[in-house]
């Protein structure tokens, strides 16, 4: 018989997470196996080629591309200032001269008599690598990076925007329920992982901006809210590279939605705790969740706890009794128990005939609901 | 267990691994003839918690166990061969699964041999993640930073003419290097990359990815600027989805396994079935299969068949970039209620989120249901856009006919031409009215003159395609008579009036001799009961300035085919306006919805 399916996200008090990080290219590794480090320790870090500007000579003299070399001023590797003439032509009257300015500084990478274009390439920029996470170096690549872990908390999200940020957790709401509005954001808040209850508006996103908050982990959002704070409709779901101002973790879903409880109080004992983030979220297969990690600062039990993969759980199918969250209209968010589990299949309002499952509120009231719109909380 | 010709099969099991649901499906040969017999569907598993396909798969096959009474499995085995109410003669499966193919595409010049990657890629059924170029305006670090960030199934460089300069493309090679990517899929793995560019580079590409990647060398997919030779290059794609892909990813290296023949990726099985039927009935078909991440688009015009795929059109992963390619105001434009902006925001984005719920309200099914009708007309317009001077498996182009695509011109789909849309996928073929897919098509594709319709029963043409490989008969068979599910005829007449003119006159002869007729005024919408298997006579004569397809109020004769649906005589005009204020045009689709019978009341 098919089953229904929750998306495997984790809330979890306690667990191991590895983080392997390397550089984009290869570079220096400034840390060791066994080292302890923050989550700003820089752990490598190398230089990333410049940007390259390509000019198109052979156009803006009006000669052919097999032609270009016999009218440049520099050859492949020579360094250029900006402004500096790369090339020009040689007219019969001298006052009707062309030069073909750099519009970079740096140096000619490369000349094409194919297609006529001239290759400038920037200096190179110095990026550094950090740590991420407060942890232990358990593994280093040569050239590459190295292996952070840490026990920890973690408490994964459904969708996030914004890259990884570092701060600590603080309370945005007394309960899950509470919107974060924006005069519960104040400037003690700066700096920090700001939790929210059920829901944050643009005029919260504004003030959290203002005053500094590095990451806010809240219930839901309206999507109206998302597109004003990216200037733009989000299309797939392929995020981490946003700069909004700070990173953004929603738990459960897309309007006001109370934090899962578990969630809620899971953060709100972590009240003070450094807590890395990371808002990037690519719903496909290789999925990838945002998350909030909260460490332990236990170095001592990282290697007797089990890891990640090994204390995830198998997710799996439904029981009586299970607790479930709702996860589509008419009862969108709402918190519930498994009351059956009927087998043959039931007719919906949209004349549609899917396998349902009958659920019971807190109150007692029972609702049939198709079995593809819940999910198991954990329990 | 295979035979090329699958004579001896008797029963026959089936899977498509889509995206969001994985459906099995059970071929008997019942009285001398094949027909599809049970279904099962689930829930793909390919993503964590499970991180194996087979679990969907087994999910999808214990359905049609416990429906069939068939005992197909012994615990985590298919028992082959069939032996009476035991087991099966062959196991074939497609695969879509994770959003399919998912490919980057690098070339020196964007549009040049970057393009032609792109072209390439997307006629091999990928979904082009992002088109890398030495002059795509980003900074190298960028491009880099891209590369490992998407983590595609696998890479085509392409880049410079045969003979020509090689530093280009060796840039390009360096960037990929220094990416060092992982695949998507079996993180522990090279990552394929297909280098097709100059010839000249190949000892130096050798030299910089030979080591980090799973490289393989075919010909240049721009051998010369005038010319694209994009078969090689294609078909390497198709051999490392099966060698790499789907091998790599979570479950497949059993799944491959258990299957008779080639795991097949679901578009170009779907291509493979469409085009023999095309060629059978000797049509114009125009086919669609949209999914959750993205929506397919074939046709079959004299003979020639043309694909192409349309990346993040879809109506789970892909559907908020529906919403933010047509614009909101294209979505609201289709429902016959009155939903808040935020609320529909809200809703679509929930839906992306968590792609497997199903709607439960009349409300969310419209909204549902309006979103397919813009995925539909984008990915048609995606469709003529590339269709236009394409050959299917290579094609000739000149530097003058690339000016004339750009520009958007000749199609190879007139619509007037085209006998037969195919409907295929969860939100058309598992409409709750078949109505509600009739006009999801009639809307979104507006056809013109008259045009049979038909949908995919449920969803079994990838099933049927990977079949025709190894069993033509058998797939064939199913094809005709359980697989299409004619939905009628759609008679449509291009032009525009003002409301309640005159439009077209028509006269139904059914094969009883009893008729129908009347006069359709513009606007109108009309549906007549034809039933599956009949024929009408049906002449009619549009007003001056409406042409049905012989010419401006030219009269025509035609045979309308019925179907479960009948014949929907469209006096709407083309193209298709609704009217602008809210309230009226809610009005008007709930009318039309009323005269077609689209929901429930």
């Amino acid at each position: 018989m098919a089953h229904s399916y929750t998306p495997g996200l984790r809330v979890t008090p306690r667990t191991v997470v590895r983080k392997r990080r390397i550089l984009p290219i290869p570079g220096q590794v400034l840390v060791q196996e066994g080292q302890a480090v923050t989550a700003t320790t820089v752990i490598a870090q190398t230089d990333l080629p410049g940007r390259v500007h390509t000019v198109n000579v052979v156009n803006l003299l009006g000669i052919s591309p097999e032609e270009i070399r016999r009218y440049m001023l520099k050859r492949e590797g020579d360094p250029v200032l900006e402004g500096e003439p790369i090339a020009e032509n040689r007219p019969f009257i001298k006052w009707l001269k062309t030069r073909v300015p750099a519009p970079v500084t740096g140096t000619v990478e490369s000349i094409s008599e194919v297609t006529g274009q001239v290759f400038l390439r920037e200096p190179p920029k110095p990026l550094a690598l950090s740590a991420y996470l407060d942890g232990v170096v358990v593994e280093t690549f040569p050239g590459q990076g190295a292996s952070v872990e840490t026990a920890c908390s973690l408490v994964q999200g459904i969708f996030g925007i914004g890259g990884e940020a570092v701060g600590t957790i603080a309370m945005g709401a007394a309960d899950p329920e509470e919107m974060l509005t924006p005069e519960r954001i104040t400037e003690a808040d700066r700096g920090t992982v700001l939790v929210g209850g059920s829901l944050i508006g643009r005029d919260g996103f504004a003030r959290a901006k203002q005053v500094g908050v590095r990451a806010i982990v809240v219930g839901g959002i309206d999507d109206p809210d998302l597109r004003a704070l990216l200037g733009r409709d989000l299309g797939v779901a392929i995020t981490g590279t946003e700069q909004v101002g700070f990173t953004l973790i929603i738990t459960e879903g897309f309007g006001r939605i109370a934090m899962a409880t578990r969630t809620f109080d899971l953060l709100a004992s972590k009240v003070g705790r450094r807590a890395s983030c990371s808002g990037a979220t690519q719903i496909r297969a290789g999925v990838i969740r945002p998350e909030v990690i909260i460490p332990l600062g236990e170095r001592s039990a990282v290697s007797g706890q089990r890891s990640e993969k090994e204390v995830s759980k198998a997710g799996g199918g439904l029981r009586v009794g299970d607790h479930i969250r709702i996860i589509r209209e008419p009862h969108f968010g709402r918190i519930c128990k498994v009351a059956a589990l009927p087998a043959d299949l039931r007719l919906l309002p949209t004349g549609s005939k899917v396998r349902v499952l009958e659920a019971e509120f807190e109150d007692g009231q029972r609702v049939l609901v198709p079995r593809a719109n819940v999910e198991l909380l954990e329990s | 267990m295979t035979s090329s010709t699958g004579l001896g099969m008797t029963t026959i099991l089936a899977t498509d691994c889509g995206s969001t649901t994985t459906k099995a499906i059970l071929i008997e040969r019942v009285g001398g003839e094949y027909r599809q017999t049970f279904r099962g569907e689930a829930p793909t598993t390919v993503e964590a918690p499970f991180d194996d396909v087979t679990r969907g798969v087994l999910n999808a096959i214990q359905e049609v166990e416990e429906l069939s009474g068939r005992r197909i499995l012994e615990g985590e085995k298919i028992l082959t061969p069939a032996d009476g109410n035991r087991g099966v003669d062959i196991y074939v499966s497609t695969s879509s699964a994770g959003g399919g193919l998912q490919m980057m595409v690098a070339g020196v010049v964007m549009a040049m041999t970057a393009e032609s990657a792109q072209r390439c890629a997307l006629g091999a059924g990928a979904i082009v993640m992002d088109v890398m170029a030495s002059n795509d305006g980003r900074a190298a670090y960028e491009k880099i930073e891209r590369i490992r960030h998407l983590r595609p199934d696998m890479i085509l460089l392409s880049g410079g003419t045969d003979g020509g300069t090689i530093s280009h493309v060796v840039e390009l090679a360096e960037y990929i290097r220094a990416a060092d990517p992982k695949p998507r899929l079996g993180g522990g793995f090279k990552l394929p990359v297909i280098f097709a560019g100059n010839r000249d580079a190949r000892g130096r590409i050798q030299e910089i990815l030979g080591d980090r990647t799973a490289l393989v060398i075919t010909d240049n997919i721009r051998p010369v600027l005038e010319r694209e030779n994009l078969a090689p290059a294609r078909h390497k794609i198709h051999d490392l989805f099966l060698e790499h892909v789907m091998a790599q990813a979570p479950g497949y290296g059993v799944l491959i396994g258990w299957t008779g023949a080639p795991i097949m990726p679901t578009p170009a099985a779907v291509g493979v079935i469409m085009e023999k039927a095309a060629k059978q009935q000797g049509l114009n078909l125009l086919g669609v299969d949209i999914g959750g991440a993205t929506t397919d688009v074939f046709s079959v015009v004299d003979g020639q068949f043309t694909r192409t795929v349309s990346a993040n059109l879809g109506m789970s992963y892909s559907i908020s970039n529906v919403l933010a390619e047509a614009g909101l105001e294209k979505i609201q434009r289709w429902l016959p209620l009155s939903l808040p902006e935020q609320d529909v925001r809200n809703r679509i984005k929930n839906k992306m989120i968590r792609p497997t719920t199903v709607p439960q309200t009349q409300e969310d099914l419209a909204l549902e249901q309006a979103v397919a009708r813009e995925a539909l007309r984008l990915a048609l317009e995606q469709h003529k856009a590339l269709a236009v001077g394409l050959k299917g498996v290579q094609q000739e182009r000149t530097i003058a006919d690339a000016f004339e695509q750009e520009e958007g011109a000749k199609s190879l789909i007139d619509l007037y031409r085209i006998d037969l849309i195919i409907g295929s996928g969860g939100i058309l073929s598992h409409a709750p009215r078949r109505v509600q897919a009739m006009m999801m098509m009639i809307d979104a594709y507006q056809p013109l003159g008259l045009t049979v319709l038909a949908v995919d029963s449920i969803f079994m043409m990838p099933h049927l395609g990977v079949l025709s490989q190894v069993n033509e008969q058998a797939a064939t068979e199913v094809f005709l008579k359980d697989c299409l599910i004619p939905l009628g005829s759609c008679l449509a007449a291009e032009g525009s009036a003002k409301p309640g003119e005159p439009c077209f006159a028509y006269t139904v002869r059914f094969a009883g001799g009893r008729e129908a007729g009347g006069t359709l005024r513009f606007g109108g919408l009309l549906r007549i009961e034809l039933a599956l298997g009949e024929e009408a006579d049906l002449q009619a004569e549009p007003a001056r300035g409406f042409d049905l397809g012989a010419g401006k109020g030219k009269a025509v004769a035609l045979k309308a085919k019925g179907g479960v649906v009948g014949l929907i005589l469209d006096a709407r005009g083309r193209p298709l306006v609704l009217p602008a204020e809210p309230s009226e045009r809610a009005a008007q689709l709930r009318a039309w919805a009323k005269a077609v019978d689209l929901y429930p009341e």
